[in-house]
């Protein structure tokens, strides 16, 4: 995407967050609309963020949660996507433990897809997310130093926000143990470090990353305790970071694990709370902006 | 047909790469073996109520000889695709089902080859089932036919079973295949490990799991002196370990797909699975390199490492797809691409796909001289065309090459002097 394509989605995002926090009617851009949220890997703030979206905006949401552990998923991947596309829905959002997976339906179906996280690929509505959860807190995105810590190598978040965090002109590193980190990221357009003080000295922004055990096969760190003890978010290694320094995470936190609950829990400084509440905003514009066009098309 | 039925090829470019004949000429078949040859032969343009077959100043070659297939679909197909491609003899892999692992299986590949127009030999398993374990019957199996002992798209991995293998293989003079690829370090992988991997969000093979397997084996040659064979070399770091095991003097030979020569791994861009492959497409530096390899030699074979899949097996996500391509009937336009470049000699790409690969596998051919069986392929090297896997012989459709512009085309493809396919 564009940096003014992202712009605008976060324009968007902003205004349905003021609306709905202001208590304002909502005008319901999907009415008669249907939205599918197929996901084929357990989840339960994504999929909940999609569907409220989806149902503040009126449309008719359907959730289907399909098992990943048929060996037949992939076969049940392409015949789920036509038997969903015969239903003619507007909008299909998916979740699925392969990468590439959104592609390949998109290839499949009529109707616009959104991608809710494939393999260890790509998660883009969490991005932008925490674009605008950063830029409500900064005011600006231009310019500022973000932190992404932890397990990269397996985060399709953390691909996510280089790519999206770079369009927008921030200064992105990444912080994690060597063998957590992907072969060639510098080449993505990151300064890369694996001490984590140095990695957040002067850092606006520090962004943690769940260390994710189910897609780990073999050890990747020696233990929960060693990962901690050099790469736990905690006050002492925050205090390298500028004093306003935000703290973000995408959920589902392990405490003790990548962060320490004191920082946490610590109102001021993180703002992982608020991304939850962003992720409905930023999720609604995105199913505003796919919608908006196919009602262009129909009143043709 | 007639024992002594006479064909004469006319107005032939006859290429033979094992004498280094290449010259405008005749070549007669008697039977199933060439009789003569050469520029002087029906000069004066009688032939002596033979047939006649006019070439039209096309080239006439020893018929193509194939190490590495997989018999994915019905012998019948695969022996069809063959002969559209110019292939005479192939070399057929042990993954079958059931694995080629016992004499009687050797057997009975053989037999459903006899009809099917091209030659085919069973390469056997090395180990019991591909179980990387225990050892076949290498005697019993190589007296049964087997041209060569491998665990196919497995890697035979323990340093103890593959030290016996060597050590047992050498005392029958058997050849042993290895797919080079550690599976330790290739465990997830489902592309080559790099910029691009990580881009895409899929987990990579590192090119090391390659080398790092041949330079284990290469120490076990040169204490057992059994006759190695790396099925697919396809980075940098191996062709050089080779190069140098040769200059040392091992019995080490080696091949390469033409995928490995043509492709990189930006062919996977956009999740393409047809362009998955075991071991994965590398990088452009492993390309050239595989390329440098073929023309110093270094590389011995090309084979097509035809391995058929239905759609249903590819239309997948990527690390969910089966991996493997076909190639039986595009391995000569695309080994052209080298020739017409000017990046390999025409002789020395031909060479291994002719009379290398018969000497490594220890079988007559591959040679145009008198004697010699009569399987030839006569080809347009600069026909221009466009791949269509549509258009292909074989049922599966999985080229990673559709599309592409080739030039190089099979006109007419001889086995035993008998014509088993013919451009329309």
């Amino acid at each position: 995407m564009k940096p003014q394509e992202i712009a605008a989605l976060l324009d968007l995002g902003d205004s349905y967050l003021e609306r709905y926090r202001g208590g304002k009617k909502i005008k319901k851009v999907l009415k008669n609309r249907t939205q599918i949220n197929l996901f084929f890997e357990e989840s339960t703030r994504t999929s909940t963020s999609f569907e409220l979206a989806g149902k503040r905006l009126g449309a008719d949401v359907i959730n289907m949660v399909t098992s990943t552990s048929s060996i037949k998923k992939g076969e049940t991947l392409i015949d789920t996507a036509m038997t969903l596309n015969a239903m003619r829905p507007s909008v299909l959002v998916i979740r699925h433990g392969s990468s590439g997976a959104a592609a390949l339906l998109a290839q499949k179906v009529n109707c616009a897809v959104i991608n809710a996280g494939d393999g260890r690929h790509e998660h883009p509505t969490q991005a932008l997310l925490d674009a605008l959860t950063i830029r409500r807190r900064k005011g600006r995105i231009q310019g500022l130093t973000v932190a992404i810590c932890g397990d990269i190598l397996h985060s399709r978040v953390a691909r996510s926000n280089i790519h999206l965090l770079n369009a927008m002109g921030a200064r992105v590193r990444v912080v994690a143990p060597p063998t957590l980190l992907p072969v060639a990221v510098d080449r993505l357009g990151v300064d890369v470090f694996h001490d984590m003080r140095s990695g957040l000295a002067g850092a606006d922004i520090v962004m943690m990353l769940r260390l994710q055990t189910e897609r780990m096969k073999g050890a990747f760190v020696p233990s929960t305790r060693e990962y901690f003890h050099f790469y736990g978010l905690d006050a002492d290694k925050l205090a390298m970071a500028k004093p306003d320094a935000m703290i973000m995470h995408p959920g589902p936190m392990n405490r003790g694990v990548e962060i320490d609950t004191e920082v946490a829990d610590d109102i001021d400084r993180s703002a992982i709370r608020e991304q939850v509440e962003t992720g409905v905003a930023i999720r609604m514009a995105c199913l505003d902006a796919l919608c908006r066009d196919l009602d262009a098309e129909e009143d043709d | 047909m007639a024992a002594d039925r006479r064909v004469v090829y006319m107005n032939a470019r006859l290429i033979d790469p094992s004498s280094g004949r290449d010259e405008r000429g005749a070549l007669l078949t008697v039977g199933g073996k060439i009789w003569d040859l050469g520029a002087a032969l029906f000069a004066d343009g009688i032939t002596d109520g033979s047939e006649v077959v006019d070439c039209k100043g096309m080239c006439l070659t020893p018929g193509f000889i194939d190490m590495q297939v997989f018999l994915g679909e019905s012998v019948g197909t695969t022996a069809r695709a063959a002969a559209a491609g110019g292939v005479t003899t192939i070399a057929t892999m042990p993954n079958m089902n059931p694995v080629v692992d016992r004499a009687s299986l050797v057997d009975y590949v053989e037999r459903l080859a006899q009809d099917s127009g091209v030659r085919i030999h069973p390469i056997a398993a090395a180990t019991k089932d591909l179980g990387g374990e225990e050892m076949t019957e290498i005697g019993l199996l190589r007296q049964a036919g087997a041209l060569a002992f491998t665990d196919g798209r497995k890697a035979i991995a323990d340093s103890q079973v593959m030290r016996r293998i060597l050590t047992y293989a050498r005392a029958h003079d058997a050849l042993v295949i290895q797919h080079a690829e550690d599976p330790m370090l290739a465990r997830e992988g489902v592309m080559n490990e790099g910029e691009m991997a990580t881009r895409l969000g899929l987990p990579g093979i590192p090119a090391i799991a390659e080398v790092i397997m041949i330079e284990r084996d290469l120490r076990l040659v040169e204490l057992t002196g059994c006759r190695y064979h790396v099925g697919l070399v396809t980075t940098a770091a191996a062709v050089d370990a080779i190069r140098q095991a040769k200059a040392a003097g091992l019995p080490v030979t080696c091949g390469t797909a033409p995928h490995y020569f043509a492709l990189n791994e930006l062919a996977v861009a956009e999740y393409r699975t047809f362009a998955r492959t075991s071991p994965p497409l590398r990088t452009e530096e492993d390309r050239r390199a595989v390329v440098e390899g073929l023309a110093d030699g270094t590389i011995d074979v090309i084979v097509s490492s035809h391995d058929p899949h239905d759609v249903e097996s590819k239309r997948l996500p990527f690390d969910l797809a089966a991996s493997g391509v076909i190639g039986l009937e595009t391995i000569l336009p695309i080994m052209l691409e080298l020739h017409h470049g000017g990046h390999v000699p025409l002789a020395r790409l031909l060479t291994a796909l002719t009379s290398r690969p018969a000497q490594i596998l220890g079988i007559p051919g591959g040679k145009l001289a008198k004697g010699e069986p009569a399987d030839l392929a006569l080809f347009d090297p600069d026909r221009p065309w466009r791949v269509d896997p549509e258009q292909f012989r074989s049922k599966a459709k999985n080229s990673p090459f559709e599309g592409r512009p080739v030039q190089g085309r099979i006109v007419r493809t001889i086995v035993g002097g008998r014509t088993v396919y013919q451009a329309g």
